[in-house]
């Protein structure tokens, strides 16, 4: 080793005495074109999935455009609007249906004077969600209170009316469209919620008749469908009792989709009290907390934090649940467009694929929104995780 | 819970000794200030809302004359949207005080049912709508015919029955919906397409081009809509009943919407019974002397509700034929208000 370090003289044959030059280094596999033999043709066999998503999305794609935007006829008074014609052979959606019938797809049969009730409920809907979903929103306690308890009362007197306070009272069956679509959402929403957390801390409870009582609902109404229990509610209740006591149509349905949703949102806010660990349960009891102070101020706020994304999941099934109180004879979003859909007025071959389509992209949208909603709470409740 | 619970075991109990107690129908529409009506909601030309949400229909102006009968305004009527699953239920459980929702009237009906058919209000039926090129004239010219239908219906069965009947071969085409068979049909799969005739005439609106389609003459089964009440109350079986009749007998007389107070002056001794400027029918029934004055002003005479619901004033442009009045041929037949 003492003739490597003998100084700049020593010349031995391997070592180099220049540094070597700079050369730039060799191209990274970069490119469009390796993107695309990287992502969309690695082996035989993503090239052929990808060859036969793009021909299934060309395949449709363009039909689908066509028929919804570029041969849909936008306005008109009546059938021989949406009629093939000279102009128009083969003509797509029509819209000028969803136009005229637009205001019964939200409405439904609510009489025309009475509407802004409707609105103004719309309203305070849209207000009470937004306090309650925007999460950096001041006073969100009141926000609570205004979603869980001023908002049911209120619009129960709005949209029903009252003699009282001289507003026409408005039967329910006169109810319909979007209006009863988002009251039997926001009440399963509304109700199902605290009584899913009662339900939930009942099954864990230590006192066995409160968990007896809570495994057999939960388990009873998880047991049967939706359906079994509507058509419960609509069909059988009122042979039971008097027709003076029997409550109308529209309540039976709510009572029906309250408890059941109840029952799911139960065993979603169970998951949650599942995954907080028991020592956060001893600290708050060795602080001198009792059972409710612990709940409300250690566990609950934990445990709904982890749920937020099941409760909104849960949300979203719910909502496109209601459709099923179509099959009761109540005018939901849904029914109204099926009705719509028959009128004579309008009778052409694609009035039915119009209405279908319209009611496709209301639900995807709202229930995009609400998926999106889920997916930013999840990345916000994430950035704890990786501090 | 206790309480609620005994509450509830008692009310089963009056259910179950047949005590509810049924006041008269009449006295409870009365109280309540509106008559409850148990209709189709999505029935084009019989029962079902406008885009504005106003009811329609010929079931429905059916409906409202009852409620003039009762309470001198058409308007005074709520309506019920029945499934076929859930007509009756509403019926027997006392949610609705009458259902007209284009029902036909059977044996088994009126009478396991608990039920009460009021009499005919529309005589309907089933029949075939045909290419207008195959120029058939009859259905009876459809042997060998490809024939799209319902599956599962008493219209599939109804179908087989007619071709047996008739010594004719049937290559029936089943679908699990009418809007799937018709688009088959429209599409060239069958040769006809074969429902209730009622429905023909706004099924055709939806095909391609229906101008080139026509409906055969041939109705081949009966199908009589009737309104329907409980059992037990006769008084208010009597007021729907007669509601229709008189109706049919106000278009006998001439008496329409527009001209009633003048027919009301009138000498002949029938309209005179009728409109109730002689005796006392109308409280017979429990009603008021007008009572026929309040239908007819308030809905118009059979012809008018039938032609501005269904018949030439509406999109579906069915005609009279059966439905029209004895004296023009068709079957309409009103016994006499005396």
């Amino acid at each position: 080793m003492t003739d490597l370090a003998a100084g700049p003289e020593s010349h031995v044959a391997f070592v180099r005495t220049t540094p070597a030059p700079h050369v730039a280094r060799p191209p990274l596999p970069g490119g469009p074109l390796h993107w695309v033999r990287a992502n969309l043709f690695a082996t035989p066999l993503d090239g052929a999935l990808t060859i036969l998503v793009i021909l299934l999305a060309w395949w449709t794609v363009p039909p689908l455009l066509d028929f919804l935007i570029f041969d849909a006829v936008w306005s008109g008074s009546g059938r021989d609007a949406c009629l093939p014609s000279a102009q128009n052979p083969d003509p797509g959606a029509c819209w000028a249906f969803v136009r005229t019938w637009f205001s019964f797809f939200i409405y439904g049969p609510y009489p025309l004077a009475e509407r802004w009730r409707v609105d103004v409920f719309f309203a305070l809907l849209v207000f009470g969600t937004a306090w309650m979903l925007w999460l950096d929103a001041p006073r969100r306690d009141l926000g609570a209170a205004f979603f869980f308890l001023a908002l049911p009362t209120v619009s129960f007197v709005l949209l029903r009316g009252s003699t009282t306070i001289g507003l026409e009272v408005i039967d329910t069956a006169l109810w319909g469209g979007l209006l009863v679509t988002l009251v039997v959402a926001s009440v399963g929403i509304v109700v199902s919620l605290p009584l899913g957390i009662l339900l939930a801390l009942g099954r864990r409870s230590t006192m066995p008749a409160v968990r007896l009582l809570s495994i057999g609902f939960i388990e009873l109404v998880r047991g049967v469908p939706l359906i079994t229990v509507l058509f419960m509610a609509s069909v059988m209740l009122p042979l039971f009792v008097p027709p003076a006591w029997s409550p109308d149509k529209l309540l039976r349905a709510l009572v029906g989709i309250a408890i059941f949703a109840s029952a799911y949102m139960a065993e979603v806010v169970r998951a949650g009290l599942a995954s907080i660990p028991k020592g956060q349960y001893e600290a708050a009891r060795a602080l001198g907390l009792g059972y409710w102070r612990m709940l409300a101020l250690v566990v609950l706020p934990q445990a709904l934090r982890v749920t937020i994304p099941n409760i909104v999941n849960n949300t979203i099934a719910l909502f496109k649940d209601t459709t099923l109180v179509f099959f009761v004879g109540i005018f939901d979003f849904l029914r109204t467009i099926e009705i719509a859909r028959v009128d004579p007025a309008w009778a052409t071959p694609v009035t039915s694929t119009t209405g279908y389509a319209f009611a496709a992209i209301c639900y995807f949208v709202a229930c995009h929104f609400m998926s999106r909603y889920a997916t930013g709470i999840e990345r916000r409740l994430a950035a704890g995780d990786r501090r | 819970m206790k309480r609620v619970f005994v509450v509830l075991l008692a009310a089963c109990a009056a259910l179950a000794t047949g005590a509810p107690a049924e006041a008269a129908t009449l006295d409870n529409i009365k109280a309540r200030g509106s008559l409850n009506c148990g209709a189709n909601g999505q029935l084009p030309g019989f029962g079902m809302p406008d885009a504005q949400g106003i009811w329609t229909g010929f079931d429905v102006e059916l409906c409202r004359a009852v409620a003039a009968a009762i309470f001198n305004d058409p308007q005074k009527v709520k309506f019920v949207a029945l499934t076929a699953k859930d007509r009756f239920t509403a019926l027997q459980s006392g949610d609705i005080d009458v259902l007209i929702r284009n029902t036909t009237w059977t044996l088994s009906r009126d009478t396991q049912l608990g039920l009460n058919a009021t009499g005919i209000n529309y005589f309907d039926g089933q029949g075939f709508i045909v290419r207008k090129s195959l120029k058939l004239n009859s259905a009876l010219e459809l042997n060998d015919a490809a024939v799209c239908v319902q599956q599962g219906t008493t219209t599939e069965l109804n179908l087989s029955d007619y071709f047996r009947a008739n010594k004719m071969r049937l290559k029936s085409v089943t679908f699990a919906t009418l809007d799937e068979a018709l688009k088959a049909y429209d599409t060239g799969r069958c040769d006809a397409y074969t429902t209730d005739a009622s429905q023909l005439y706004s099924v055709r609106l939806k095909l391609a081009r229906p101008d080139e389609h026509v409906v055969l003459p041939e109705i081949v089964s009966k199908e009589p809509f009737s309104a329907f009440v409980r059992h037990g109350d006769d008084q208010w079986f009597d007021i729907v009943r007669w509601t229709i009749f008189a109706m049919l007998n106000a278009e006998e007389f001439g008496i329409t919407k527009a001209n009633v107070d003048e027919q009301a002056k009138s000498d002949n001794p029938e309209i005179k019974r009728l409109l109730g400027t002689e005796g006392n029918f109308g409280e017979a029934l429990g009603l008021t002397k007008d009572w026929a004055v309040r239908i007819v002003k308030g809905v118009g005479n059979y012809g008018e509700v039938f032609e501005r619901t269904i018949g030439q004033g509406s999109p579906l442009k069915i005609t009279r034929g059966q439905n029209a009045l004895w004296t023009k041929g068709g079957l309409h037949y009103a016994p006499p208000v005396r």
